[in-house]
């Protein structure tokens, strides 16, 4: 094992980044950041206003036209290299994440930090090998199809990856020739800032601003201002309707990622043998503990076929406890803190509600305290409910490390209680029956169906959700036409009047 | 038995946010992040519409006026077994909420209906 030390290379406050250098905030006042592995402070943080959010939009529309009109293959050229300072400083950013959000230092050196150089790689390369159309209309009248960028987006990023959900809305907005303004999720600003620091020399100024700040204080004005061509979002419904509210207003679009409550299918035939496949699908089981559960797609409910449910759910309480739980930057650690207190307050309110519906608490179901100097951090054991589909600890997010477990008897029985949900984000099916396999992820209505595997999230894979989990996708080469627009030039090129007039 | 009410340290928190906001209103949020929880903003800022059921006016010790407390209906089939309680905890994140800046954060307690 190894054992990194607690980050040294924060700044002591970090201010906002406008127009390619920092600037202090208008409102002169700054919020103090704590990691959650410790509940420690370690840095304090520019604490924007609209004053600042226009001062960031100025510098982007500033830059956006000189962006948009720089050739792909410059742009490109650009991400690679965001890429390759990324690639060259992958430990300390994988550090500094750690330390922000709390999450296990194995996650960020072998996923989020791969996973965003990746990013910008994939759309360094899609941006390249995209082309608009033309349609022959007749022999002398073409429709050519440009694809423009939007201008000056707003971005609205979450904490729970903070430089990997910022790289899935940055890399595609850079590449197709935005100019951004992106605000950091509150509880976790400083990392992007780190990030910032190997790789805003390669950017021209003006191309990425960063005003950090509070939802109601930066992010309301950016959201609600007539001057973004375009709100990302990713986050909760209420929110993502506000959002809708500000955005309607405009007649700006939005792309909305709001969440889900995730089924994960295991199908009799997972258990014929006891082989690697099973194994891997109980590896499947415990993803609900990756990010201490802190995933949009969590599959955070367990459906398990009544065929296998005893043995496998006894295996799999048995996976589960021996997930170990300690320090963030100890290698060996697979769970670490939650990113916050009032998420480990809001999880531990439902471990109350869940045993008040009457759900039984197979293993976990209460706070840790891992000792020394982790008492002060934010820690919850792994924890498996067994219950009820209409159960709330069933029906809502719960953003932390619990899976609520329930069987089904058949295929369309599976479906009726997968599908039996507010949202459809993602969902897991396990089986080694490939027309079970196929008819289980064809029925289920969730925008992603990890089949045989889940938690991978490759960049040419499109993302999003269906029901109330959003609006739109994002990764793969898609995205780029959520930050475009269609230009059509349709051109005559015959020299004879219509004879009309 | 109101479906929703109020803890001292959430009424404390209502009432000064009150005095520097105006009149306020609650939506119960779902989904991930920040969500399934209490959203606060200035009452008007965030438009319900008839998806949406309004669950209680909350009534608090030195506010003029009721507080809304509303439940996108779809949410509300899911939770109506429940009794929820708004307390308030510190914390750091929450959407566009009006009290995030204090460094607290609006939390729901629930508990099965009688």
């Amino acid at each position: 094992m190894t054992r990194y030390d607690a980050p040294t290379h924060w700044q002591s406050r970090y201010d906002h980044f406008i127009g390619g250098e920092y600037v202090k905030p208008h409102g002169g006042a700054y919020f103090e950041n704590p990691t959650p592995v410790t509940g420690q402070t370690f840095t304090e943080v520019a604490r924007g206003t609209a004053a600042d959010v226009e001062r960031a939009l100025d510098a982007a529309h500033g830059a956006a036209d000189a962006w948009g009109r720089t050739s792909v293959a410059e742009r490109a050229l650009i991400l690679n290299r965001i890429a390759d300072r990324m690639q060259e400083n992958l430990e300390s950013l994988a550090i500094a994440e750690t330390w922000e959000n709390g999450k296990p230092i194995r996650e960020t050196l072998a996923a989020d930090i791969p996973l965003a150089i990746d990013h910008f790689r994939y759309f360094a390369g899609a941006i390249r090998a995209q082309e608009g159309s033309l349609g022959e209309l007749d022999d002398d009248t073409v429709a050519y199809h440009f694809h423009e960028p939007l201008g000056v987006v707003g971005q609205i990023i979450p904490w729970n990856f903070p430089i990997l959900m910022a790289t899935w809305k940055l890399a595609p907005a850079l590449a197709a020739g935005n100019a951004v303004v992106l605000k950091p999720a509150e509880q976790t600003p400083a990392s992007i800032h780190y990030w910032l620091s190997l790789v805003a020399d390669l950017l021209p100024p003006g191309v990425l601003n960063i005003v950090n700040g509070f939802g109601v204080e930066a992010g309301k004005p950016l959201a609600s201002s007539a001057r973004v061509a375009k709100v990302a979002f990713t986050g909760e419904t209420t929110t993502g309707r506000l959002i809708m509210q500000y955005a309607s207003e405009n007649i700006k679009p939005v792309t909305l990622e709001l969440g889900g409550k995730s089924p994960n299918l295991f199908f009799d035939d997972v258990s014929a043998s006891r082989d690697d496949f099973f194994d891997k699908a109980l590896e499947g089981f415990a993803m609900f503990a990756l990010n201490q559960g802190e995933v949009c797609t969590c599959p955070s409910r367990a459906l398990i076929q009544q065929g296998h449910y005893s043995d496998f759910l006894a295996a799999a309480v048995s996976r589960t406890e021996q997930i170990v739980q300690g320090h963030p930057l100890d290698t060996d650690t697979m769970i670490g803190a939650q990113a916050s207190n009032d998420q480990l307050e809001k999880i531990l309110s439902y471990l109350d509600i869940g045993r008040q519906e009457g759900a039984k608490v197979l293993t976990g179901g209460s706070r840790a305290d891992l000792g020394g100097e982790l008492s002060g951090g934010y820690y919850v054991q792994p924890t498996i409910f067994e219950g009820d589909n209409s159960m709330r600890v069933f029906q809502e997010e719960i953003f932390g490390p619990v899976v609520s477990v329930t069987s089904f008897a058949d295929l369309d029985d599976a479906v009726k209680t997968a599908n039996d949900t507010l949202y459809g984000l993602g969902a897991g099916v396990w089986t080694r029956d490939m027309n079970t396999a196929y008819r289980a992820g064809r029925a289920i209505q969730a925008g992603r169906v990890w089949t045989n595997c889940y938690h991978a999230y490759p960049a040419h894979a499109a993302f999003g959700g269906y029901k109330q989990s959003g609006i739109g996708r994002e990764n793969h080469k898609m995205m780029l036409e959520h930050y475009q627009q269609t230009k059509n030039l349709l051109v005559s090129y015959s020299t004879q009047k219509l004879g009309f007039f | 038995m109101s479906v929703v009410s109020v803890t001292p340290a959430a009424a404390e928190l209502i009432r000064s946010l009150r005095g520097r906001h105006g009149p306020l209103m609650f939506h119960q949020s779902g989904g991930c992040c920040d969500g399934s929880a209490p959203m606060c903003y200035p009452a008007g800022e965030f438009r319900t519409g008839s998806s949406d059921v309004l669950l209680a006016s909350l009534a608090v010790d030195g506010v003029p006026e009721p507080v809304e407390f509303w439940m996108s209906a779809a949410q509300w089939k899911l939770w109506k077994h429940t009794r929820l309680t708004v307390d308030v905890v510190p914390g750091r994140g929450s959407g566009f909420s009006l009290e995030a800046p204090d460094g607290v954060r609006f939390l729901i307690r629930s508990r099965l209906a009688a």
